[in-house]
């Protein structure tokens, strides 16, 4: 009986519902915390210089390589581990599994170096020789080399000064050719002085093009006499040009400090440099600069039409049939599988709008498309639409939420139905409208489908803006983080190299939007204290 | 029914009918007149017409759909729901002060000068001219003397309302419609708000709607009893209240039913 009476109590005072609320809750931030935590522990120690380990396996091998884990054998008679070993060139493989019952010994030689190569991946091995451009190698020290490596990277660097010149001059030829293409569909005499001109610079500029080509050449073969030779752990020699050397270091004679110092720069370069090697290594900028680019432009357009929409919808509109049935179809919208936005992009905008501004305005240069093909701004464009829906959905909700009575108040001062909207409704609902476009934003910068048919790239020749008239270039295509980790972790010619820039990518997408959406929450606040309460 | 009708009205309303949407009727034809720069007090059970009748005023009603309106109001000699009648014109000639205050999230300065803003005012000696005119005549000056650029949210209910007051008082009316301004306040805010009404008797006609007897009986000249939607008597507030004419009217004021 009493304890009838307990569980009644039990239940009415609701215990059970708060158990149930807080599990729900705590599931849900579980699976969100590993999720973050694993790629966090994958992708934060990548760049970690871990030190290299010279095995001696029983079959009288040696292996060099770094541990990447370790795990019990398939058979469960012992463990095994993970190396990776690098020199891509000579093993064919990256990685090797190796029991530990095969292992002698183990050390940790101090000379060991790892060269981040241009091409091939890393390079594990010892210094035997160094070739300044003479032919024949002597014995010299990872001092001589350093020095050597400097001295290549001030040539290396004039040289990309030239590069730069080279696009500059081929970027102006390019445009000289489509003007004269406008001019040929034109049909203007041959003899006409716009013409003369066009040729005279076209002359002037293959000329400079000519000799800077002609310089980079001589230069290059320069910069790629220097040599080393080097020793990988099966005795093979190999002799790498100092060119493709991107960095040397020896992780076994670094401390700790070092160890950090290398780190940060490494997470530098993430944010500052290009990629290299099929994106697998490198920087990532490019694609940090179109995913942030993407997502401003993108809310750009969704923006100002979804607040508009939905004040159309909630303020103009009469309350009928056909409104309600716009709201619902306008709820669904956020329904439909992104893939067919991204369809929908690529027909409508490429084929038809873009090929439209193609025949109206560059006919000269069709069949090759301006606008005609993916871009930045159509990618943007499909994105805004996809989340257009959600901007109105919460514009809509926070102008419905503001009280009748402010409406009446602001009205019964004499002002109009815009004024009222403008001075006082928009601010009040601003908070909310923000809450919205926080969420779109979230939801555009983890978008890869509908991207992959309106216009991103791999690698793209150039970015979006640049110093070139108009500056801005949304014609162009895109690099995209998101693209990216589906690109390198599953395009490229070897998946298990690449895995660490994966889950780098990842992690910094994931912070790009942490960053965003966390200035976009501020905003909100700001907003919400100064229209709900407080001091101005 | 006693006489509703004056010298000289303000607002004179000739058997105005009113349907909300759908058909159902609020108001059953009112013949009604209000005098000039007098405070006319509107009571009445609840759900009896009362703030329908006061919104109409202002064509306040005209934000609800498909509502329909029949019968004249004529303030100064013009009907206000004729064709051409200029609605922005209307609302700054016939001020509004609402049940539940309702502040702007705006600064205090800001509230008491929307209604000159939104009117392209942009005379900032003016603006200060204003703000402390009808803060004072709204008698919440001294309070909040110190803090004009603070907002108005920070206010306390009483205050808000007076500011509320202040707000319909600086775009100079000639109306003030007030609907039930005290029944959210304590009876020190009420007492207060009823010495601001008593202030303003002299320069503005205030039309005041409330369920508070006493109340009606302090502040009003006139005073008007509605019931159902008809109008049951109308007269001086003295007299109404002392020696009724009707039995629902007494019935009413004397608490018997309502
Ligand atoms: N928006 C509306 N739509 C339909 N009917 C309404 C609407 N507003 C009021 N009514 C109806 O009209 C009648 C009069 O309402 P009104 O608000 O004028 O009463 P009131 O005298 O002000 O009452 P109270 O003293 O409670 O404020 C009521 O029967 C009410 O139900
Ligand atoms: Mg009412």
């Amino acid at each position: 009986m009493t304890k009838m009476k307990y569980m009644n109590r039990y239940w009415r005072v609701g215990e059970p519902m708060v158990w149930l609320s807080g599990a729900a809750l705590a599931v849900t931030l579980l699976t969100a915390i590993v999720l973050l935590a694993v790629i966090m522990m994958n992708g934060l120690g990548v760049f970690w210089p871990s030190e290299l380990q010279e095995l001696r396996l029983k079959d009288g091998s040696q292996v060099v390589g770094k541990l990447i884990r370790s795990e019990p054998t398939s058979d469960n008679s012992g463990l095994r581990r993970q190396y990776k070993i690098a020199n891509r060139d000579l093993y064919g493989l990256d990685f090797r599994w190796i029991d530990e019952d095969q292992i002698v010994s183990e050390q940790t030689p101090d000379q060991l170096l790892v060269l981040e190569r241009v091409e091939h991946g890393d390079f594990y091995g010892v210094l035997k020789g160094l070739d300044a451009g003479t032919g024949n190698a002597l014995s010299a020290t990872v001092d001589d080399l350093s020095e050597a490596l400097g001295m290549v990277e001030s040539e290396l660097g004039q040289l990309s000064e030239l590069e730069d010149k080279l696009k500059a001059a081929s970027y102006r030829i390019e445009q000289i050719r489509l003007k004269t293409l406008k001019l040929d569909f034109q049909n203007v005499a041959e003899n006409d002085p716009d013409r003369q001109k066009l040729n005279d610079e076209k002359q002037v500029f293959s000329q400079k093009f000519g000799n800077l080509v002609e310089l980079q050449t001589k230069r290059t073969e320069k910069a790629r006499q220097a040599r080393a030779i080097f020793v990988a752990a099966n005795g093979q020699e190999s002799e790498i040009v100092l060119a493709d050397i991107f960095q040397v270091y020896a992780p076994n004679q670094m401390s700790i400090s070092d160890k950090v110092v290398f780190y940060l720069k490494k997470l530098a370069e993430l944010f500052v440099g290009e990629p290299r090697e099929s994106n697998t290594e490198g920087g990532l900028f490019p694609a940090i600069f179109g995913t942030v680019m993407l997502i401003f432009v993108m809310s750009l357009f969704s923006f100002p039409l979804g607040v508009v929409a939905a004040i159309y919808l909630r303020e103009y509109a009469k309350d009928g049939i056909l409104v309600r049935i716009v709201r619902i179809a306008v709820n669904n919208l956020a329904g439909i599988p992104s893939i067919v936005y991204g369809i929908f992009g690529l027909g409508f905008f490429i084929y038809g709008i873009g090929h439209g501004i193609d025949s109206f305005f560059f006919p000269e240069r069709l069949p090759t498309p301006t606008f005609g093909t993916g871009g930045l701004l159509w990618a943007s464009l499909t994105l805004a639409l996809l989340t257009v829906p959600v901007v109105i959905v919460s514009t809509e909700e926070a102008l419905g939420a503001i009280p009748r009575e402010m409406r009446e108040g602001s009205y019964a001062l004499g002002s109009t139905k815009f004024q009222t909207l403008v001075r006082i409704l928009l601010p009040m609902a601003s908070p909310g409208i923000m809450t919205g476009l926080i969420l779109a934003m979230a939801r555009a910068a983890g978008e890869v489908a509908p991207l992959m048919i309106t216009g991103v790239v791999k690698l793209a020749p150039a970015l979006p803006i640049d110093g070139n008239f108009p500056f801005f270039h949304l014609d162009r295509k895109f690099m995209h983080l998101g693209f990216h980790i589906y690109d390198i972790g599953f395009q490229s010619p070897n998946v298990e190299a690449a895995k660490p820039m994966v889950f780098v990518t990842t992690l910094l997408l994931v912070l790009i939007v942490l960053i965003m959406s966390s200035v976009a929450i501020h905003l909100r606040n700001k907003m919400k204290k100064r229209y709900t309460f407080g001091t101005f | 029914m006693t006489t509703s009708r004056i010298e000289n009205p303000i607002i004179q309303v000739n058997d105005l009918k009113f349907y909300y949407p759908g058909n159902a009727r609020a108001l059953h034809g009112i013949d009604l007149s209000f005098p000039e720069k007098q405070v006319t007090a509107l009571i009445g059970p609840s759900g009896c017409g009362k703030s329908t009748l006061i919104r109409c005023f202002n064509r306040m009603n005209d934000l609800i759909d498909g509502c329909r309106i029949e019968g004249e109001v004529i303030l100064e000699g013009e009907s206000i729901y004729d064709q051409n009648t200029d609605i922005i014109e209307l609302r700054r000639k016939v001020g509004m002060v609402f049940q539940k205050s309702n502040p702007f999230p705006k600064s205090i300065y800001e509230n008491v000068i929307y209604g000159l803003r939104i009117a392209g005012e942009k005379d900032k000696k003016l603006f200060d001219e204003r703000v402390e005119t009808s803060l004072k005549a709204a008698a919440l000056w001294d309070e909040v003397k110190d803090r004009l650029q603070e907002s108005a949210l920070g206010l306390s209910g009483g205050q808000m309302q007076r500011l509320c007051i202040a707000r319909a008082i600086a775009v100079n009316p000639k109306v003030i419609l007030m609907d039930e301004p005290c029944s959210a306040l304590d009876p020190k805010s009420t007492a207060r708000v009823e010495e601001t009404i008593k202030e303003l008797r002299d320069d503005y006609t205030i039309i005041i709607v409330t369920h508070n007897m006493q109340q009606a009986a302090r502040v009003s000249d006139h005073t008007a009893f509605l019931f159902e939607g008809n109008l049951i008597e109308y007269g001086l507030t003295d007299q109404l209240f002392v020696k009724p004419q009707n039995q629902q009217t007494e019935d009413y004021i004397t608490g018997r039913f309502g």
